[in-house]
């Protein structure tokens, strides 16, 4: 059964169907409704039998590269425009179509954001590649 | 978690029960769910005990260690099951072959109304006898998802009556989903799914079956061959054909001839004829690809509308057709599935085998690599992109 992940962003993307500001200035009880949805998902694909991980991200974001040689890592955490892809996190999933998993992107998407209206966050969906060999070759 | 110690048992003869004793259970008229918990306590206790004090008679000690579990666990749970008792209306036949266990229980668990995962999965474990950290371990979920994925399909079927024929059509999907899952963990899922199919041979004379078990076999033999030390998938006009499995193969042709006699042809059958003949030929050269088109015209006349409802079968015909009527019909061929293969890495990858049999080689090289962006599985991406890389030198 093939597995994606269900990315989500701090940034990036397609242009927000609905803009929000920064979920710091959210009301403290809409911060709690679009945390308990997060809680609640993780809960509806264990219960389903397609959780695989659930995993969050901090928004620092450092890039590091090979120095040459005797060099140390070359670093840099910026700046970056504005526009550039931050992950924030995942739900990697395994279920039995790609259409299952968008229909579950779709419903993650619909988390509450400000006066518990839907985020209608974009939502990335990537298929994980299967390790396993597969049965037939190509002729 | 331990291992629990299993010196002194055959695991392979004790999961070959399991089937047996968990369809007597459920013919008995427990209830599937209830009693296949209980005949997995139950081998959990034979791998303790056993080695100690191997029992006299292993199929009747796991039968009367389940129903000694089931009678605790009914008790335990004696005023739920009051309100809501539920008895077939008859009590089911109890003599029946061995046979007719796996069957049974095969339509068990691939009963239509579960999704394929959830078939997969309690198949392996209800007529396979393996644990559900293997199964989980096999398909890289966790543990406590393959659990759920069990319990719940074991819920839905819970109320279902159980006691007619099922699809046996089904119970071959399923099968073959298992054998293409291959090899992962601790678990030879190809192995199983070949396992699974021969005891299923046994209870039905259905061609088909016989087909799936043969097209297993054909391609299974291969499998020493497809892979190089390093891990990098070797194409079938490539291999080392020394390192072909005789026995396998031989057992395979056995399988379809006798499923061919019957005269009821089918996928799995002409499927596994086609097998045949690739592992008939001694080099790639000799390979009778007139006869391999013969069957893809039969393959794709088994459907009306193959171009949309089996197209995987048109785009095998086209590599046929490729090298019976030159590499320019075979690519017209996979034309007609631009629309509806268009998007998939298998049409790129076998119009990139099509240009270079034409010694068109950038456009083999293009073609590879559009299929390599698309591929869903590590070694197949490795493996078109270094074909792309080398039709570019």
């Amino acid at each position: 059964m093939p597995k994606y992940l269900l990315l989500k962003h701090y940034r990036g993307g397609p242009e927000p169907h609905r803009p929000v500001p920064p979920m710091d200035q959210w009301a403290p009880e809409d911060v709690e409704a679009h945390m308990a949805f997060q809680r609640h998902v993780t809960e509806l694909l264990e219960e389903n039998g397609e959780y695989v991980d659930v995993r969050a991200l901090t928004p620092s974001q450092t890039w590091v590269r090979y120095g040459g040689p005797d060099a140390a890592p070359v670093t840099s955490d910026g700046p970056l425009p504005e526009t550039s892809d931050l992950v924030a996190g995942w739900f990697m999933v395994d279920v039995d179509s790609r259409e299952r998993a968008v229909e579950l992107a779709a419903y993650i998407s619909s988390e509450p954001g400000p006066g518990g209206e839907p985020l209608y966050e974009w939502i990335d969906v990537r298929e994980v590649m299967s390790g396993a060999p597969a049965e037939a070759e190509p002729a | 978690m331990t291992e629990e110690p299993t010196r002194g048992v055959d695991e392979g003869a004790l999961r070959a029960l399991v089937p047996r004793v968990l369809a007597a259970l459920v013919r008995r008229g427990e209830d599937f769910d209830a009693a296949e918990d209980a005949l997995q306590e139950a081998l959990i206790d034979a791998l303790r005990v056993w080695p100690e004090h191997p029992p006299r008679d292993a199929r009747a000690w796991l039968a009367a260690v389940a129903t000694r579990r089931l009678v605790d666990a009914r008790r335990a749970e004696a005023a739920r099951r009051r309100r809501e008792e539920h008895r077939p209306d008859e009590p089911p036949d109890a003599a029946a072959e061995e046979g007719d266990d796996t069957l049974f229980l095969l339509f068990c668990c691939c009963h239509p109304d579960l999704a394929p995962a959830s078939q997969v999965a309690l198949t392996l474990r209800a007529v396979g006898g393996l644990t559900t950290r293997e199964i989980a371990e096999a398909f890289y979920v966790p543990e406590a998802t393959m659990a759920q994925r069990i319990s719940r399909a074991k819920r839905t079927l819970r109320g279902r009556r159980l006691d007619r024929p099922g699809d046996l059509a089904v119970v071959l999907r399923v099968l073959y989903l298992v054998y293409t899952a291959g090899h992962a963990g601790r678990v030879d899922l190809a192995g199983e799914a070949i396992r699974l199919t021969r005891q299923l041979t046994l209870a039905t004379a259905e061609p088909e079956a016989r087909g799936l078990l043969a097209l297993m076999l054909l391609n299974h033999a291969r499998l020493p061959a497809r892979f190089d030390a390093e891990g990098r998938i070797v194409t079938l006009d490539r291999q080392d054909r020394g390192l072909w499995d005789t026995r396998e193969i031989a057992e395979g042709v056995r399988v379809l001839q006798s499923a061919l006699a019957l005269e009821r042809p089918g996928r799995y059958q002409i499927e596994a004829a086609i097998a045949a003949l690739h592992d008939d030929a001694a080099s790639a050269e000799e390979t009778d690809w007139s006869q391999i088109l013969a069957w893809y015209d039969d393959l794709v006349a088994l459907t009306g509308d193959p171009i949309r409802r089996d197209p995987a079968a048109v785009l095998g015909r086209a590599v046929a057709v490729g090298h019976v009527l030159g590499a320019a019909a075979g690519l017209r061929e996979t034309d007609r599935l631009r629309e509806v293969l268009g998007e998939r890495h298998r049409w790129h990858a076998v119009r990139g085998h099509l240009h270079e049999l034409a010694g068109d080689r950038s456009a083999a090289a293009s073609a590879y690599a559009e299929a390599a962006r698309r591929a869903t599985n590590i070694a197949e991406r490795d493996h078109l992109l270094r074909r792309a890389a080398r039709a570019r030198v």
